[in-house]
């Protein structure tokens, strides 16, 4: 992975899926990055989050690399989701840190974390019930957007310009997804596979450098669970590096590049998928979870 | 008379999946006018402009039409009654950006009311010993000043949540009004006379604005309200509008998502503030009077009724909220004793039967959603079910 530059949208694996190159020319990201593909993009060092006496994450350290796809798994309550809280500025560490473009993000506020290109799912739906589904993803849009109260109330040309590439850029997103035909509908009257796709696009909608997905096929079928698969590769091959929390241990390992295992807020194996099936910690992890199917 | 709506309304797939997921949620959405503001969108822009000026020019003519049977007099003189209604719709609008908008519940917005009150009386009253200036200019300077105090007062509360602010904003209104009877200068129940107007005569060198003389105070402020809606409606549909619901929608979710919400919560205060008091010098003027008996709790829950029987987060509606709160007192003089008891009963039952509101429809959030999903309704060539569409109710001026 790490030994040539690699071209940032992977047109061939895009015409491949049978993505809709326009589409997928609007989505792409449009910062530069500062990280060469394959070098680390995102250091977690030394993480430990305590409450009160239960310690959630402990000493925990990994990187995301730059144009892969991270698989963060681990058993109900290993901290898997604390270490996105902690990542995007929700929660304060105990200790350790978290490197974007090797600058830190401890103390910034959360929407600044965001803006310097961490974006996330939440496990839980939570979409903006009463907006469309456009005004959902405009929101995200929003966060690159430079216009306040002045700009807004006299319509100054910032304004205008925004507004008009957001509708143009917010279709978009909403199309690569796979809801654009939904773009007019509110939020909490999608369906709920459109819920969890729309949060994708939101989050994309903040032109992220790193998207983290927190177990965005949660209650989907077999088959629903295939297609959101897919999706995450097109996202990737469209030029985005994706940290992806998931149960399914088999789609984990088909989707991945490396995968990152947590127990009881530890680290207990960081390998490419093929290592981590035959690792006996992560199968013994897996086995003391009855719910969890075991690939 | 909205249950009709049901799935063969809408025969493809996912507009019936959405429904099936409507139905596992609970009962479909009611509305009193199914499918209005549907039909409102589908009007070509000129009939919409044409009927906005239709509602525009009945709104001025009111005081000359003095309509039998919605008329409040013999009880009241419908002018003055106008004015005052008038005055209670812009504090319903301004409120309504902070409670219908951004969802901060403020129970001391009267507080800001009386400040803009006190900054007429105090510039312009002879009673008053200080500088007096000419009252229009007492507008804008209102509205500074209580800019001034809302972000004073929004600095420190806005980092607390729901219950804590309520209580902090409850908390504020009294202040104001104790301020007001305990400071010497600000002559408590005393108070100060013969608050100006705004300048002009009439052919019998008559002052226009007087106290007695609803009309021109009613035209006034009219006048101020529909520049107020659209300055509303433009930051509506903008990135300020979007942060705003999303703040009001989910606080946690919007700051994740890239909105600095504690910026845009000052803002709502500031803005919301600042029309308060407005309306507040507005008021004052036309009163002629101002003292320290007008802004108790009461009236803070009094305005807030309003917004929330107008249709929280509708601009229109406020206006419709104020009006009604300050019509019905005035209209039924036989039970204005009992406003506070049939506006209580009033709200317990639309919470119940419309808890949107009299007007819930929403706004649009976006300056150039309007041609994106025309576009996608042509191309889907399907009918969006009535309640699941969030179209742009649109009644506020100047769409788009
Ligand atoms: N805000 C909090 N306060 C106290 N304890 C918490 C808090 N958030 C998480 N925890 C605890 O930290 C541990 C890790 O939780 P976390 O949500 O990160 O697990 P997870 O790996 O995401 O699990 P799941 O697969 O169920 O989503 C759990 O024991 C949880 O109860
Ligand atoms: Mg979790």
């Amino acid at each position: 992975m790490s030994e040539a530059i690699e071209p940032e949208i992977d047109i061939d694996a895009l015409k491949e899926q049978g993505v809709d190159l326009d589409v997928a020319e609007k989505v792409a990201p449009e910062r530069e990055i500062s990280v060469e593909v394959g070098d680390a993009l995102v250091q977690v060092q030394n993480l430990t989050i305590k409450f009160g006496g239960l310690t959630a994450l402990d000493n925990v350290s990994f990187d995301i690399n730059r144009g892969e796809i991270l698989g963060l798994i681990g058993p109900n309550g290993a901290g898997k989701t604390t270490c996105f809280n902690a990542m995007t500025g929700v929660y304060k560490p105990t200790s350790g840190k978290v490197l974007l473009e090797g600058k830190p993000l401890n103390g910034l506020a959360q929407h600044k974390i965001t803006r310097r290109g961490l974006a996330r799912t939440f496990q839980n739906i939570r979409l903006f019930g009463e907006m469309t589904a456009l005004e959902n993803v405009v929101v995200g849009l929003d966060a690159r957007h430079k216009t306040s109260v002045g700009g807004a109330l006299f319509r100054l040309p910032t304004h205008t310009r925004e507004e008009k590439t957001a509708v143009e850029r917010g279709m978009a997103l909403l199309e690569f997804v796979g809801i654009a035909d939904h773009a007019h509908f509110l939020s909490r009257h999608l369906p709920y596979g459109y819920q969890r796709r729309l949060e994708i696009a939101r989050a994309l909608a903040t032109d992220p450098k790193v998207l983290c997905l927190d177990e965005p096929a949660a209650g989907f079928n077999p088959a629903e669970k295939e297609e959101l698969m897919a999706l995450i590769r097109t996202i990737r091959n469209d030029g985005y590096t994706v940290l992806l929390i998931e149960h399914d241990m088999k789609l984990v390992m088909g989707v991945t590049d490396r995968i990152v295992v947590l127990e009881f807020g530890k680290k207990i194996a960081d390998a490419v998928p093929k290592v981590i099936r035959d690792d006996p910690k992560v199968i013994s992890a897996y086995l003391g979870e009855p719910e969890d199917d075991v690939a | 008379m909205s249950t009709t709506e049901g799935p063969t309304l809408i025969p493809d797939d996912a507009a019936a999946q959405a429904m099936a997921d409507r139905e596992a949620k609970g009962k479909p959405r009611k509305g009193w006018f199914p499918g209005l503001g549907e039909k409102w969108n589908a009007l070509p822009r000129q009939t919409q402009w044409l009927f906005l000026i239709i509602v525009v020019v009945i709104a001025y003519l009111l005081p000359i039409l003095n309509p039998p049977f919605i008329t409040t007099e013999p009880g009241n003189n419908w002018q003055i009654a106008l004015a005052q209604m008038s005055v209670y719709a812009l504090v319903a609008v301004g409120l309504n950006v902070v409670v219908g908008y951004a969802g901060l519940l403020d129970l001391g917005y009267v507080a800001f009311f009386a400040v803009g009150s006190y900054t007429a009386a105090m510039f312009t009253s002879p009673d008053s010993p200080y500088l007096h200036i000419p009252y229009l200019w007492t507008l804008p300077l209102a509205m500074a000043i209580t800019m001034f105090f809302g972000v004073l007062l929004g600095v420190p509360t806005l980092r607390l949540r729901g219950d804590y602010l309520a209580i902090v904003t409850l908390g504020f209104g009294e202040i104001v009004r104790i301020l007001a009877t305990i400071i010497p200068a600000m002559k408590g129940q005393v108070g100060f006379q013969n608050v100006g107007h705004p300048p002009g005569t009439d052919a019998e060198g008559q002052p226009i604005f007087l106290n007695s003389n609803g009309t021109p105070w009613y035209w006034l402020t009219l006048t101020i309200i529909i520049v107020v809606l659209l300055a509303a409606g433009n930051l509506e549909r903008s990135r300020v509008g979007r942060a705003w619901i999303a703040i009001r929608e989910d606080e946690d979710a919007a700051e994740i998502m890239g909105v600095p919400t504690f910026k845009y919560k000052v803002w709502a205060f500031a803005i919301g503030a600042s029309v308060g008091g407005l309306s507040g010098a507005l008021f004052a003027g036309q009163v002629g009077f101002v003292n320290n008996q007008k802004f108790d709790i009461a009236t803070s829950i009094l305005f807030l009724a309003a917004v929330v029987m107008g249709g929280t987060g509708n601009k229109v509606g406020a206006v419709l909220g104020g009006s009604l709160v300050a019509y019905i007192p005035l209209r039924f003089t036989a039970i204005a004793e009992f406003k506070y008891l049939i506006f209580g009963a009033a709200l317990v039952l639309i919470m119940i039967f419309r808890p949107g509101g009299i007007l819930p429809a929403r706004q649009s959030l976006l300056a150039y959603g309007r041609t994106a999903y025309n576009k996608l309704r042509e191309a889907t060539g399907k009918k969006p079910a009535p309640g699941q569409l969030a179209p742009n109710t649109g009644k506020g001026a100047g769409d788009e």
